[in-house]
């Protein structure tokens, strides 16, 4: 179990002040200075020893990222844009930073700014994050009046930082698509490449990057790569805000070092499965677009994102979501595939038509009113979206279906059956005569 | 330049192609729907996918440039394969997708035999169903009275999107809802409001976005394809002719990339239903005030007994805006032989004169040229509306960035933004001594509207001077260009079709007691105040024949072949598609019919010789599709016009762009879009 000594986030539950003093009483803002002395290459360096990996799902090394900005500038402005546009079923890490700790946040913006030389920078709140723009808003009012941020700071480093809120719209946290909302278009993801590192907001170098990967920044550089890196499995550093919900005793959001066993996670700091480990019925390990995980591979698997890919899911938000036995399982993946669906941008065909059907299929699956042979349909529907798509929205709708098929086939076929079986299962209309 | 191998063929192609040009390159066939040329870069439809060695994922070829494109470890060259499975199951899997929600109505569909996703559901999808489910269906829009809708057929390419944004410079097409609601629309289901908007349908990959009028008209098979010239504006779009029978059943644009790239107007268009009403049919013969029904003969009769009685010095001739370069030449060697001055081909009134040197009255810098221009200055003007397939050239130079554009004249919503300069010769006046400009090549583009006044010999002179001084004309560039109205206006102007020494031109021929017999061939725009004796030659029943005599049916420009050189001075040669109706004949026939009445009979037999004679005459309008270009040293002989210009502003020629000429007059298509355009026409909300 992570020491207390050693979390980053230590107003993860709001208990303490928020305000800039409180902050700075946690440690924040500390030495910020010191950092930019240091320097562009030592800051990169330094993140990329610390093994961070991106946290916004994808799980890209975050130094690796920052030092694809160009150093030298061609003329065009650098961008840092933050992406809180955190949309993810079962995500709610971005909001607990937002809420409780935003001066981690701003502080980890004025130095990525710093280290890819971007003067400003950008925070993307999704749209029905009100109070954490307010909070997030009224943090930044206070860096301002503390010289921390804006032209000739404390800091070393002129840095302007800007909230702007989306419209509510799922496909607004891809990065491309968050960056034409940015700009005041529609939320339709980008062709790539050209990448946003080369031609990103408004046709500059931009990187966007995930508000916890921006946050646990300044902390890494203030303790140094080697602490960070002494956590969790080697690729796998650092440590994690899980989001636990759905069937334990006490869901919760919690900082935890990657890698921590998933029973060690739930007994912990969850309370335990809901009715008992054995009442486990699946996982969804990642934000509700990773693939299911069954209870009998996941309970001892390292939570990090090469152990759960080789379970072929992923770690994604780290938003983890129990099912116990009590869960339709075939009715909850439908319900995401329902998400999918409605979310879809609609701009390119595989994900806008694909969504919509495997949807389809899948409510009747839920019922049982469906052929055998339509699960091989629906697991070749959900091949014929993925890697087809622009953007990754196609990959997240398909997954799931494809989990839930490579697990729970026998629960669908069972499904099939019992309402095959049941002849009275609608009512059976009389003739007129 | 890179080299790439795709499907085992190894190729050299530069660093800015696509994948997609680049497979094209080699040979290879790439399906596409949303991806077009002329249009920016979607890559939505996804139908494009092929297999590039290294990349996990089929990439879009249409948005892969091969620059992006990573050699292989030991530097080999990249590998892209359009053929094999992966690449084959994409493609099915796309087709699927796009099939799954498109209504099964090809049967009753306009678009089908020319249905990009027919034909490519043919190629590259596979032969039966799996999807059980219902299909979606989309409500039809309302978005004019010139393109119709049927939204459930979309297949949300949005290539009308990015047409009317990028080249039509009208934001009025869009996407609304999002996923599988995402419905293309007007705001509100408003009307659109470009004239170049019936170029969507054309772009429509599938049948979402038909011609309106064309409506279960007829299906592309049955229709003779016969590929022709337009004469709706000066721009001389190149356009075929779809007949069926005796009817013109519809226009389209030819590809042509110097004139009308791939676009026409929608006057262009949509013009056809005119060719079939109030049109002229018969001859007849003004007899105790009234118009009767003749045979030729006694229409002969009548005109040659008229024209024996008078003198010629008091017989002229109009040419009208349509009429062909043969026909211009057919009169004026008739005048000529009559011995009459009195011939004009500036119904307008326009001071342009062949006497100035060809330089003086074309588009010198030519329409390709225009995206060659640094600069460009319009003067007395408003192109979106006398040439609109210009305009949308100006407005994709515009796009590219570099281009300053002033305008004098009209302060009109040309699609582009520019400099207003001022109204009128005021503001012309300061360019006379200007310094020369930083600028390289510079358009200085003036229209009928600065030209067609009574000072307006003054005001060309006033812009000789400007070009001049600003350095408009250099060496290797000629920026002196005049944007016409008139199809036939070049033409004539090249056989000279103009008043000889003494002679009247058109305003003074249509005033009282100037003369006592009239030609009009096909002179519709003026208005004839005098009691002269007036021949109408020509196909509606418009203003001209209401004032006439003697009315000589004759055929319109789609059933007639001739030579319309264009505002930049390019010969094209129109074919004919269809015949005239009834008694109506061909304009040159009808010259030389005439001729041999009077007795000053022309000496062909044939159009061909006919033409010969011009071609002769006139060598180089013989060569087709070619510019030859004009001798600028002409123009000094403008900058010594001078005289006084006056104050008034410049105004367009054109103030209802849908009825510029009789056969629009008679089109009620054009009538409803002319209606529209006034703000007369309530639009249905439904």
């Amino acid at each position: 179990m992570l020491a207390d000594k050693d979390r980053i986030f230590r107003n993860l539950y709001g208990l303490h002040d928020w305000g800039l003093k409180g902050a700075m009483q946690r440690g924040a803002w500390d030495g910020t200075k010191d950092i930019i002395t240091k320097g562009r290459d030592w800051i990169i360096n330094e993140m990329k020893a610390s093994g961070l990996r991106g946290r916004g799902g994808a799980g890209f090394p975050t130094g690796l990222k920052w030092s694809f900005m160009p150093k030298e500038s061609d003329g065009r402005p650098s961008y840092l844009v933050v992406n809180a546009d955190e949309s993810e079923p079962g995500t709610c890490k971005d909001r607990e930073i937002m809420r409780h700790d935003p001066h981690l946040l701003i502080e980890g913006c004025l130095i990525a700014g710093f280290a890819m030389n971007a003067h400003v920078g950008y925070i993307y709140v999704r749209g029905e994050y009100i109070h954490e723009r307010e909070r997030l808003d009224a943090a930044i009012d206070q860096a301002y009046e503390a010289g921390l941020l804006g032209k000739n700071n404390k800091c070393g480093w002129d840095f302007d930082l800007y909230v702007h809120h989306g419209a509510g719209a799922y496909i607004c946290g891809e990065e491309t698509a968050l960056l034409e909302s940015l700009e005041g278009k529609k939320g339709m993801p980008r062709l790539k490449p050209p990448f946003p590192a080369n031609m990103g907001l408004y046709g500059c170098p931009t990187t966007v990057n995930n508000v916890e990967s921006i946050a646990v920044a300044p902390d890494i550089l203030r303790r140094g790569a080697s602490w960070f890196a002494s956590f969790g499995r080697p690729n796998n550093a650092g440590t994690k805000l899980f989001c636990i919900s759905g069937h334990v005793n006490t869901p919760c959001n919690v900082e935890e070092a990657m890698s921590i066993p998933f029973r060690e996670l739930i007994e912990k700091h969850c309370g335990g499965i809901r009715g008992g480990w054995d009442n486990l019925l699946a996982v969804i390990p990642g934000g509700s677009s990773v693939p299911v995980v069954p209870a009998a591979q996941i309970v001892d698997t390292p939570m990090d994102f090469d152990a759960l890919r080789e379970l072929r899911s992923g770690l994604g938000t780290a938003a983890v979501i129990v099912m116990d036995k009590s869960t339709d399982i075939v009715r909850a993946i439908a319900r995401i595939s329902y998400f999918y669906k409605h979310e879809s941008c609609g701009q390119c065909t595989p994900c806008r038509e694909g969504t919509g059907w495997m949807w389809r299929v899948l409510t009747r699956m839920a019922e049982g009113r469906a052929q055998k042979k339509e699960i091989d349909l629906l697991l070749d529907v959900a091949g014929q979206v993925e890697g087809h798509t622009i953007c990754a929205l196609g990959d997240a709708a398909a997954w799931p279906v494809q989990g839930l098929i490579r697990h729970f086939r026998h629960e669908i076929e069972k499904r099939i059956d019992d309402y095959a079986a049941n002849p009275h299962s609608e009512s059976v209309l009389q003739a007129a005569e | 330049m890179p080299k790439l191998i795709v499907d085992g063929k190894e190729i050299e192609v530069p660093a800015e192609f696509t994948l997609l040009q680049a497979c094209e390159a080699a040979g290879a066939e790439i399906p596409r729907f949303c991806f077009h040329e002329r249009l920016s870069i979607a890559g939505n439809c996804r139908m494009c996918l092929v297999e590039l060695k290294g990349s996990p994922k089929p990439v879009a070829s249409c948005a892969w440039a091969v620059r992006d494109c990573r050699p292989g470890p030991n530097g080999e060259p990249p590998v892209v394969n359009t053929k094999t499975a992966m690449v084959k199951k994409a493609r099915e899997g796309v087709m699927e997708f796009l099939l799954i929600n498109h209504p099964l109505d090809c049967p009753i569909c306009d678009q089908g035999g020319e249905c990009d996703l027919q034909d490519q559901a043919m190629a590259y999808g596979v032969d039966k169903s799996r999807y059980h489910e219902n299909k979606r269906a989309v409500e039809d829009k309302y978005i004019g009275p010139l393109v119709k809708t049927i939204m459930t057929r979309c297949i949300h390419c949005t290539r009308c999107v990015r047409f009317t944004t990028e080249v039509a410079g009208v934001s009025e097409l869009g996407a609304i809802g999002r996923g599988e609601d995402m419905e293309i629309t007007t705001y509100l289901e408003q009307a659109m409001t470009s004239e170049l908007q019936g170029n969507v349908i054309d772009l429509c990959p599938v049948g979402a976005l038909t011609s309106k009028p064309y409506a279960f008209q007829a299906r592309p098979w049955e229709l003779n394809k016969t590929e022709s010239i337009d004469v709706m504006d000066a721009a001389g779009s190149n356009i075929r002719v779809d007949t069926r029978g005796r009817e013109v059943q519809r226009i389209l644009p030819r590809l042509h990339e110097d004139v009308n790239e791939e676009w026409i107007s929608d006057k262009t268009r949509f013009v056809w239903d005119g060719l079939r009403t109030q049109r002229l049919d018969r001859p007849y013969v003004r007899v105790s005030g009234k118009l009767q029904p003749a045979t030729w003969a006694e229409a002969f009769a009548a005109i040659a007994a008229k024209v024996r009685a008078t003198n010629a010095q008091r017989i002229g001739a109009i040419i009208g805006d349509l009429a062909t370069t043969e026909e211009a030449f057919s009169l004026k060697k008739l005048m000529d032989a009559m011995g009459s001055p009195h011939l004009d081909c500036r119904q307008d009134g326009s001071v342009l004169h062949p006497k100035y040197g060809r330089a003086s009255y074309l588009f010198n810098a030519t329409i390709a040229g225009i995206e060659e221009a640094d600069g460009l200055m319009i003067i007395g003007s408003n192109p979106r509306k006398e040439a609109p397939v210009i305009n949308a050239r100006i407005r994709k130079r515009w796009l590219r960035g570099d281009f300053k554009i002033g305008v004098i004249g009209e302060q009109a919503d040309l699609t582009y933004q520019y400099a207003y300069l001022g109204a009128g010769a005021d503001t012309l006046s300061t360019f006379t001594t200007h310094k020369p400009a930083q600028l390289k090549k510079q358009i200085w583009l003036i229209g009928q509207g600065a030209l067609a006044r009574e000072d307006g010999e003054a005001v060309l002179s006033m812009f000789a001077k400007s070009v001049q001084s600003v350095g408009g004309v250099v060496d290797g560039w000629n920026g002196f260009s005049v944007l016409h109205t008139a199809a036939s206006r070049v033409g004539a102007f090249d056989v000279g079709a103009v008043p000889a020494a003494g002679g009247l031109t058109a305003k003074q021929m249509v005033q009282a007691k100037a003369l006592d017999v009239l030609f009009l061939l096909g002179a519709d725009e003026i208005e004839v105040e005098n009691d002269a004796f007036v021949v109408y030659i020509g196909t509606h029943g418009d203003r001209g024949a209401h004032r006439a005599d003697v009315i000589l049916p004759a055929a319109a420009y789609t059933e007639k072949s001739g030579v319309f050189v264009n505002t930049e001075g390019r010969p094209q040669l129109a074919k004919r598609a269809a015949f005239a109706p009834g008694d109506a004949r061909e304009d040159w026939a009808i010259l030389r019919a005439l001729s041999d009445v009077i007795g000053h009979k022309l000496p062909w037999d044939s159009l061909g010789v006919l033409r010969q004679e011009m071609f002769m005459a006139h060598p180089h309008l013989a060569m087709i599709d070619q510019i030859v270009p004009a001798d600028a040293s002409g123009l000094a002989a403008l900058t010594a016009l001078g005289g006084e210009a006056k104050k008034h502003a410049f105004k367009s020629p054109v103030t209802d762009f849908y009825l510029t000429n009789a056969i629009a007059r008679a089109s009620a298509v054009m009538a409803e879009c002319s209606r529209l355009a006034a703000g007369r026409l309530p639009q249905a909300a439904e």
